[in-house]
């Protein structure tokens, strides 16, 4: 176990540069998401990290190490791959063994690192199948288990759910974050769903082009987003934004879309009459009598929660209510956001406003 | 939501008994059968027909402009006994053997070059295509013409690099006849071989080499790890065809030598021209070519049992 540095990081293709300057602290033991729309260079530092792209400028170490020019397989790193890139025409056995038999290991000391992963991730019953044989859950076992042989310094994971079905992701998800908590493996993991990000990291890092948005718990993420990216990249269904202008005089309110007034717990100092964009989680609004007038669109029950879609100063907002209210589209309800967990970003730079 | 007009629900025409012409125009396997048709009368009027023919010519003593009579295995005992036919098995052994392992190292080699990312990729592809696209006799003549005794060019060259003193016999020579056509074919052969496998080479996923990389392969670890076994399935199919090709090869051998000299180049197939053609010996000639087919028969089973039956590329459900 390692603890990895990423300082201000670059990385161009000929002219064109994907990374521009990242830095991200990854302590010993941690388990970190970098997570982002695709283009944004998540994978490009993985890779990186991994030793399969050169790094233009900036360093990168393990432990105490700076590998920029170290060999991959000298990193002491193991990476599970999306397509999970299992050898096909190797047992599970021989996949997971692999490394221990080009390190020059004699059979015994493979047999008992494949027989301990493989005990690990429940394999036992298949070392003897080929890739070919196993179902989609399974490879991704074994790639993980082709990981856990190694016991490197580092583990990398390069979107490994995404190949799977919706349930088994979910299920996979519990097991890659119940697997780091018993091995306390430094872990690198890159997706680009935010749920997965949520659910399995210590930290998350939030990138969009070739920069990082954010660095924090998945809860600082979510409860205190530092940008407009941020904020609505985190969380499903998104925040809403509403466009308009931050009002001091008499009580603190905001003016958004045609006129209508939202409240606000306090005003960022002088910023009276600042063009600003209104953030307000689906789930932070209630109905109340001296909410905002809003018209129902569409009502989606998903059985825990309902999602009412519904126009609001002619902008279209979503909220969602965990209380069976009956709603009818075309119904007029009244929205109250609650005012103490409001987010307010500056509509040109996107940066927070409020604390 | 706008509301949309549906347009009301047209009366349904009535439906008609289907009739046996109309189940037959929508059987697909009668269907398939006819698209079947050209190809299945093709293979048997122009393949199945004239191997049927060959190996029945084979039991006669047919000779040219003169019907044969059915005389049972008595060619075949003939031959058992001819020491030119045998010399002919024999060099048609060496020479596939020889040219199918040169044109399997040279074609992966080449394969695995091309494969490299490099300056005018497409351009070299191309080019490692021209041997196969010479029709051979033109090749063929030129090499007669690069191995004559007297105006031989690599003679020439060697006798001003003050290498030799006198011309190399190239054709005239047993031993140097033997080896020339064996290169002319696998000049020719290499192409196909190398361009095949690189298709192969193409098909291995990139990700299977970072994983290799990862996991501290060498490149010559790869190759024999990942390359080559991946590649197995692909190198049975290819090689079997080579060998199938260079087995039978008739024309670079008749361009160059003629089977000379003293019958050293005579493979089987130009010993059977000359006995049923030239010498109008028809059922000899076709016992010579109708003794190949256990070779190539042998050469099918070794690539179908031995290399192309890999457990890992079979079903999910066969453990």
């Amino acid at each position: 176990m390692s603890s990895v540095q990423i300082r201000d990081v670059r990385k161009s293709f000929g002219n064109f540069e994907v990374l521009h300057g990242v830095t991200i602290p990854i302590e010993d033991g941690a388990f970190v998401v970098l997570v982002g729309p695709s283009g944004c260079g998540k994978s490009t530092l993985l890779r990186m990290l991994a030793g399969l792209e050169n790094i233009t400028s900036g360093t990168i170490s393990i432990g105490e190490r700076v590998v920029n020019n170290v060999q991959p397989k000298e990193r002491d790193i193991a990476m599970v791959f999306q397509n999970y890139a299992l050898y096909p025409h190797m047992t599970v056995a021989d996949n997971m063994g692999f490394s221990l038999k080009l390190r020059g290991a004699g059979a015994d000391e493979i047999k008992k690192g494949v027989a301990r992963a493989a005990e690990i991730l429940a394999l036992t019953p298949l070392l003897d199948r080929y890739p070919r044989q196993l179902s989609g859950g399974q490879r991704q076992r074994v790639a993980m288990g082709r990981a856990i042989v190694r016991d490197p310094q580092v583990f990398l994971f390069d979107e490994p759910l995404s190949n799977l079905d919706a349930k088994l992701r979910v299920a996979m998800r519990t097991e890659i974050k119940e697997l780091h908590q018993r091995l306390k493996t430094t872990t690198v993991y890159v997706t680009h769903d935010q749920i997965e990000a949520m659910t399995m990291a210590d930290k998350i890092v939030v990138m969009h082009d070739g920069v990082v948005e954010q660095i924090g718990t998945p809860l600082d993420l979510y409860d205190r987003p530092e940008n407009q990216f941020v904020a609505g990249f985190i969380g499903s269904p998104a925040m809403n934004f509403l466009k308009g202008k931050v009002k001091a005089n008499g009580s603190a309110a905001f003016e958004g879309p045609n006129g209508v007034r939202l409240p606000l717990k306090s005003v960022p100092a002088n910023s009276d009459g600042r063009p600003a964009v209104y953030g307000i989680r689906p789930e932070h609004f209630t109905i109340a009598d001296d909410g905002t007038e809003a018209e129902i669109i569409v009502v989606e029950p998903t059985g825990s929660e309902t999602q009412v879609f519904a126009k609001l100063g002619g902008e279209q907002v979503v909220a969602v209510f965990r209380e069976r209210h009956q709603f009818n589209p075309g119904e007029k309800i009244r929205l109250k956001p609650d005012p103490s967990l409001v987010h307010l970003f500056d509509e040109a730079t996107g940066k927070r406003l409020n604390g | 939501m706008a509301d949309i007009a549906l347009a009301p629900r047209s009366a349904k025409t009535q439906i008609r008994e289907a009739t046996t012409w109309d189940q037959l125009k929508h059987n697909r396997n009668w269907l398939g059968f006819w698209f079947m048709l050209p190809a299945m009368a093709f293979l048997i009027f122009f393949l199945a027909y004239p191997l049927g023919l060959g190996i029945w010519l084979s039991f006669t003593d047919t000779r040219i402009g003169r019907i044969g009579q059915f005389i049972g295995t008595e060619n075949y005992e003939w031959l058992w006994d001819d020491s030119i036919f045998w010399l002919s098995v024999f060099n048609t052994l060496l020479y596939t053997f020889i040219a199918s392992a040169f044109k399997f190292a040279i074609g992966l080699y080449l394969a695995l070059l091309l494969n490299e990312n490099m300056p005018f990729k497409a351009m070299l592809r191309a080019m490692v295509l021209i041997p196969f696209i010479v029709p051979t006799v033109l090749s063929a003549l030129a090499f007669w013409w690069i191995f004559d005794s007297q105006f031989s060019i690599i003679s020439w060259s060697l006798k001003h690099l003050g290498l030799i003193t006198q011309n190399i016999n190239f054709l005239g020579d047993t031993t140097w006849a033997r080896i020339c056509v064996i290169f002319a074919n696998i000049w020719r052969g290499v192409p196909f071989v190398a361009i095949t496998l690189l298709a192969g080479l193409q098909t291995v996923q990139p990700s299977l080499y970072e994983a290799a990389t990862l996991d501290g392969a060498t490149r010559w670890q790869m190759f024999r790890h990942i390359t080559y076994p991946l590649l197995t399935p692909i190198i049975a199919v290819v090689m079997t065809f080579s060998v199938l090709f260079t087995f039978t090869d008739f024309q670079l051998i008749w361009a160059m030598t003629r089977g000379g000299p003293v019958n050293a180049t005579h493979l089987m197939a130009t010993l059977s021209y000359q006995r049923a053609i030239i010498a109008g010996q028809l059922g000899e000639g076709a016992a010579i070519s109708s003794a190949m087919i256990p070779f190539l028969l042998a050469a099918i089973m070794v690539s179908w049992f031995g290399l192309q039956r890999r457990k890992w590329q079979q079903g999910e459900n066969n453990d």
